[in-house]
């Protein structure tokens, strides 16, 4: 699993990809929630996320919910179809902001 | 998680000429199953049928007399030690009666492997309880005591507990046991819908029929330790052997008598019993 984070204007894009499990998942909420300490807003590029399992979707929550409660942005991107699954299963789907590309969710949330 | 497109998904479970006595008395009489990625699996047979000792065996459970087990390519029985507590991280397994424990709330019987075999933040853990709860509709429920839920809210929370780790193959021994026909249904919504969005693998032991053929992709129908057929629901409705139409129309065959057998069974006397007249 590897990490990749860019900024995009004030921006944090996070790109992730491979596989989120129970090992590598601590990893992601670390990133996730030390981005959102310096943006103003964080985009998460699931678009080569092989696999998530709870332990990462859950990180996703916490982060989000996070951000909402510092009253930044925070967005799903390009999630590939394993995750949507695994984010539908739980209706999650209903609660993420989710854009299909990366540019779109940066654009909306610049 | 499964590509569930895949037209020939690989074999998850793999037993070959499983065999099991317990002291004198053969249960298992060589069994062969194959059971693929992202199917569910009913395993169905009377009383005496082996079945519950075939699924303690596909758990991993119990080590058989002879016959081979691979569960995940693994040999299970020739791994070791801690690469088998590994690959039982694999399985999440609902007991018959949910098997909660009582003296904690409905979270904690949750967290509780997490806590066990991982360490991840109290948060996380928090969270995927959580989740787990949603995807069994019992949102909100973790702070009652199992006192506190129905047969069928019990069930759930043991899925919600035997789901957590996310895993690859889950098992259900008797799910509809005890409870009534719409949340026995309710129940078997659920089976599908793990299957359907993770991808899972999932083997269910059930003596009832209509959930069988709810849920089913496969069943394996276990006869006094024989297997006595697999293939798919429609496949079993169509099957000319009167023992199996006879197990669909839930009329219970007269076992063939041994009479001499039978009368050293009841008396506890060989000698006596083979002097008899018949």
């Amino acid at each position: 699993m590897e990490i990749n984070i860019s900024q995009q204007g004030a921006l944090q894009v996070v790109a992730i990809s491979g596989e989120v499990d129970l090992s590598t998942s601590p990893k992601v909420r670390e990133a996730l929630l030390s981005c959102i300490k310096g943006a103003h807003g964080v985009v998460v590029d699931l678009s080569a996320v092989s696999y998530i399992d709870s332990s990462g979707v859950a990180s996703l929550v916490e982060a989000f919910q996070t951000a909402k409660t510092k009253g930044l942005g925070f967005a799903l991107a390009e999630v590939s179809e394993t995750p949507m699954r695994v984010l539908k299963l739980a209706r999650l789907d209903q609660v993420f902001v989710i854009y299909p590309r990366v540019d779109e969710a940066v654009a909306a949330m610049a | 998680m499964t590509d569930q497109t895949d037209p020939n998904p690989p074999t998850v479970i793999e037993v070959r000429d499983l065999v099991t006595h317990y002291g004198t008395r053969q249960i298992l009489n060589g069994v062969d199953v194959d059971i693929v990625e992202g199917e569910i699996m009913v395993i169905m047979g009377g009383s005496g049928s082996g079945k519950s000792t075939f699924l303690r065996h596909l758990m991993a459970l119990q080590r058989p007399t002879s016959g081979t087990i691979k569960i995940l390519g693994q040999d299970v029985w020739r791994l070791p030690q801690k690469k088998l507590f590994e690959l039982r991280k694999k399985l999440g397994v609902t007991f018959q009666g949910g098997a909660l424990f009582s003296s904690m709330t409905v979270g904690e019987n949750i967290m509780l492997p997490l806590y066990e075999h991982t360490k991840l933040d109290r948060m996380t853990m928090e969270i995927m309880a959580r989740m787990k709860l949603e995807v069994v509709d019992l949102a909100g429920f973790e702070d009652l005591m199992p006192s506190e839920l129905s047969g069928g809210m019990i069930k759930r929370a043991a899925v919600a507990r035997a789901v957590i780790m996310d895993p690859r193959i889950l098992f259900f021994d008797e799910p509809s046991a005890g409870l009534d026909p719409v949340v026995s249904s309710q129940l078997d919504d659920l089976i599908l819908r793990l299957r359907d969005a993770m991808g899972m693998t999932i083997c269910v032991v059930t003596h009832e029929l209509e959930s069988a053929f709810k849920i089913a992709d496969r069943i394996t129908v276990l006869d006094r330790g024989n297997i006595l057929f697999v293939g798919t629901v429609q496949e079993l409705h169509d099957h000319p052997s009167e023992r199996i139409q006879n197990l669909l129309n839930r009329r219970s065959e007269e076992a063939e008598i041994d009479a001499d057998e039978y009368l050293r069974r009841l008396t506890g006397d060989k000698e006596e019993a083979e002097g008899m007249p018949r």
